[in-house]
C-alpha cells in the first residue's frame, strides 16, 4: 500500500512540475496547487499506514487500548492543508490581479519589474 | 510509539510536572508579544493613529525581551521551554542559543527602527490595509524560526513569515510591484515546498521531529539511510531562501518594487532566516554531511559573491544594485559555513548581525534617495550632497561599511574570514572574497559619486526642502548606523560573543544536552 501512494505522490509532482514549466501563471498556480496536495500525501505516506483506529485514550485509563494510528502526521498534513490552502487563496487573487492590471497571464510579457537592459553611466 | 494499557505508566518520564520557572518564558517573549501587538492593531483596524505607537512599543519590548534572553543565555547556556508540559522530544520544543537569540535580537532592533521610518514612508491607505499587523507577524514568524527547537515549527515560522510578506510587499499594488509579487510569492513558495518535502521524509526516517532528537539519531542512521540526500534538499531549500546562486533570481526581480521600509526590512531579515536554517539543518542536525558537500558550498559562495558584485556594477536603479550587493553578501555569508571552522563560522555570525543592521540602513537611504531625487535611476540622480549635507554623511558611513571598508563594521567579518581560509589552505576563496569585495567598492562608490557629488542634472526632480516625517526618516537610518560605527571600531564583544555562538554551534553535543540534560549534571528540569 506504500509502495502506491508512494507512486501517486510521484504522479503529482510530476504532474505539478510539468505545470510549473509553463508560462502561463495560471497554469503555475495549478502546479502549486498540485503539488501542495502531493507533499501532504508524502507526509501521510512517510509516517507510515497505520491501524484506522483514532487514537483516542478511553475515559478513565491513561493509555489508548490496544494499536492506534499515529496522530502526529495527521496533525502535521492538517497544518500543511492550511497554510497550503492559504498560500493558494492569496496566489489565486494575487494572479487575477494583476491579470486584471497586466492585460495578460503570459509571464514573459509583465517584464515590468526586470525591464530591458539599462546600462548606468559610464562617466561623470 | 503508541503505549499499551499494561506498561506502568511513569508521568514524570514524560511530562514536566514542575510549572515553568517566569524566566523560562523568555523564549517566547518575542514571539507572543509580536502576535498580541498584531492582535490588537487587527482590532484596531479603523483607528490607525494608534498602529505606530503600538507597533514602536511592541518591538521595544521584543528588543527588551530578546537582550534579557541574550544576556541569560550567555550567563547559564542555552534556554529550553517545551510547549504542552510534553517532555522533549513529544512536545514542541522552542530552545534558545546564542545563534538564535543574537539573531533573534539584531532582526528585532532592525525592524523597530523599520517601524519608526514608515511614519515617512506608508501612506494612511497602506495603514488601513493593515501595515503594521503584516510588520508585526513577519516580525513573530522570523524570530520564532530562530527561536524553535523543532523543524515541522521551524517550517511553520517560515509559512508565517512568508504570508505576511506577501502581504507586504505587494502593499501599494503599482503594476510593477505585481509583477515583482508574482515572482517573489511563487519562487519562495516553491522553496517552503521543498522544506516541507525533506521534512516529510525526515519524520518517515528519524520518527522524531525536535532537531536534538534528530541530532543525536544521526549518528546511529548514518549507515542505513539516505541523510546525504534529506542533508542536500535541505541545503537546496534554504539556498534557495537565501538567495544563494543559482538559485538567486527571484531577490533582484522583486526586492525593488515595494515601499521603502518593506525592501529595507525583506533584504535586512529575511534571507538571514535562509542561512540560519542552513546552519541549523548544516551543523546541529547533519554535521557529517556538511563536510562532505563543503567543497560545493565554496563553489556556491564563490560563484554568488562574483556574481553579486558584478550584478551590483551592471545596475542603473539605486535599489537594483543593492540587492546584488545583498546576494554579495550571501556569498560572504557561505563562505563561513564553507570553511567550516570556528574563525570562520564566527564570521558568518558577525557578518550576518552585520548585514542585518547595514542592508536595511542601506535600503533606507535608497527609499530617501529615490523620494528626494524623484528618480531610481543613477542616470538621472545628482544633488543630493547640495540638498542635504546630512544624509551625504550617513550616506557615506553606510557605502563604506557595506563595502567592508574601515573604520566601519563591515571590514571585521572579512579579516576574520580572510584569516580563516588562509588557515584552511582555500586560497582561491580568498582571492574571490577580495575581488568581490573590491568590484562592490567600484559599484557602491560610483553610486555616491552619481547620486552625491555630481550637482543635479538639468530638469531633475529634485526637491530640497524637507517632506512629510523626514525626521524619523533620519532618526531611523542614523540609528542603525550607530552599531555599525561603534562595533566598527570596538569589534571585541561582538568577535567575543559571535566566536561563543560558533564554537557552541559546531560542537552538536551542546545542543543534543541542551534539550536533553544528562541526569545527574543539571539542576532542575
Amino acid at each position: 500500500m506504500e509502495t502506491l501512494l508512494a507512486i501517486l505522490v510521484g504522479i503529482y509532482m510530476c504532474a505539478a512540475v510539468y505545470l510549473m514549466l509553463s508560462k502561463h501563471v495560471v497554469r503555475l498556480l495549478l502546479g502549486v496547487a498540485l503539488l501542495s496536495n502531493g507533499v501532504n500525501l508524502l507526509i501521510f505516506t512517510a509516517g507510515r499506514l497505520t491501524p484506522d483506529t483514532a487514537a483516542f485514550v478511553p475515559l478513565g485509563a491513561s493509555a489508548p487500548d490496544g494499536a492506534v494510528a499515529n496522530a502526529l502526521p495527521q496533525a502535521l498534513i492538517l497544518t500543511a492543508i492550511v497554510i497550503g490552502f492559504s498560500f493558494f487563496a492569496f496566489l489565486l487573487v494575487l494572479t487575477y490581479r494583476a491579470y486584471q492590471d497586466l492585460g495578460t497571464d503570459n509571464s514573459d510579457d509583465m517584464e515590468l519589474a526586470e525591464p530591458r537592459a539599462e546600462t548606468p553611466p559610464m562617466g561623470y | 510509539m503508541a503505549g499499551s494499557a499494561d506498561v506502568p505508566l511513569e508521568i514524570a518520564a514524560a511530562m514536566v510536572t514542575a510549572p515553568t520557572p517566569m524566566e523560562d518564558w523568555l523564549v517566547v517573549s518575542p514571539v507572543i508579544i509580536c502576535l498580541v501587538a498584531a492582535g490588537l492593531m487587527m482590532m484596531l483596524r479603523k483607528s490607525i493613529r494608534w498602529h505606530a505607537p503600538l507597533a514602536v512599543l511592541a518591538l521595544a519590548l521584543v528588543v527588551a525581551g530578546n537582550g534579557a534572553l541574550l544576556w541569560r543565555v550567555m550567563e547559564t547556556g542555552a534556554v529550553v521551554m517545551t510547549m504542552g508540559r510534553w517532555l522533549p522530544p513529544f512536545g514542541i520544543t522552542f530552545a534558545a542559543d546564542i545563534l538564535g537569540v543574537l539573531f533573534a535580537l539584531t532582526a528585532a532592533i532592525a525592524v523597530l527602527f523599520g517601524a519608526v521610518f514608515a511614519r515617512s514612508d506608508i501612506s494612511n491607505t497602506e495603514l488601513r490595509y493593515g501595515f503594521y499587523p503584516f510588520l508585526m507577524m513577519m516580525t513573530a514568524g522570523v524570530s520564532g524560526a530562530f527561536l524553535t527547537g523543532d523543524i515541522f515549527n521551524l517550517y511553520v515560522w517560515f509559512e508565517v513569515m512568508l504570508i505576511s510578506s506577501f502581504g507586504l510587499i505587494v502593499l501599494g499594488s503599482r503594476h510593477d510591484q505585481l509583477d515583482g509579487t508574482l515572482r517573489y510569492a511563487f519562487l519562495n513558495l516553491i522553496a517552503t515546498t521543498v522544506f516541507l518535502v525533506t521534512t516529510g521524509y525526515l519524520y518517515g526516517v528519524f520518527g522524531t521531529l525536535n532537531m536534538a532528537d534528530i541530532a543525536r539519531k544521526t549518528e546511529s542512521l548514518r549507515g542505513n539511510a539516505p541523510l546525504l540526500t534529506l542533508a542536500l534538499l535541505f541545503f537546496f531549500a534554504f539556498l534557495m531562501k537565501a538567495a544563494a546562486f543559482p538559485l538567486n533570481f527571484w531577490l533582484p526581480a522583486s526586492y525593488h518594487t515595494p515601499r521603502a521600509v518593506v525592501s529595507a526590512l525583506f533584504a535586512g531579515l529575511l534571507t538571514k532566516v535562509g542561512i540560519y536554517a542552513l546552519l541549523r539543518s548544516g551543523f546541529t542536525l547533519f554535521p557529517f554531511e556538511l563536510q562532505t558537500f563543503a567543497g560545493g558550498i565554496a563553489m556556491v559562495s564563490a560563484l554568488t559573491m562574483l556574481l553579486g558584485a558584478l550584478g551590483a556594477l551592471a545596475q542603473n536603479d539605486v535599489r537594483k544594485t543593492m540587492a546584488y550587493v545583498l546576494i554579495n553578501g550571501i556569498g560572504v555569508m557561505l563562505m563561513g559555513v564553507a570553511l567550516g571552522q570556528a574563525l570562520g563560522l564566527a564570521a558568518t555570525v558577525f557578518y550576518v548581525l552585520h548585514s542585518m543592521l547595514a542592508m536595511t540602513a542601506i535600503y533606507l537611504l535608497a527609499g530617501v534617495m529615490h523620494r528626494r531625487m524623484g528618480t531610481p535611476r543613477l542616470s538621472e540622480a545628482g544633488g543630493l550632497y547640495e540638498a542635504s549635507p546630512l544624509f551625504t554623511a550617513i550616506g557615506f558611513i553606510l557605502v563604506l561599511s557595506v563595502s567592508g571598508l574601515p573604520p566601519f563594521s563591515g571590514l571585521w567579518p572579512k579579516v576574520m574570514l580572510v584569516k580563516a581560509g588562509l588557515d584552511v589552505g582555500a586560497f582561491w576563496l580568498v582571492a574571490v572574497l577580495l575581488l568581490s569585495a573590491f568590484i562592490v567598492t567600484i559599484a557602491l562608490g560610483r553610486l555616491f559619486l552619481l547620486a552625491f557629488w555630481r550637482s543635479a542634472p538639468a530638469g531633475s526632480a529634485m526637491t530640497s526642502e524637507p517632506e512629510r516625517g523626514e525626521k524619523s526618516a533620519i532618526l531611523a537610518i542614523a540609528g542603525l548606523t550607530v552599531p555599525l560605527v561603534v562595533f566598527g571600531l570596538y569589534p571585541e564583544p561582538i568577535v567575543h560573543v559571535a566566536l561563543n555562538a560558533a564554537e557552541w554551534l559546531i560542537n552538536p553535543r551542546n545542543y543534543i544536552e541542551a534539550v536533553f540534560p544528562v541526569p545527574g549534571t543539571v539542576e532542575g528540569l
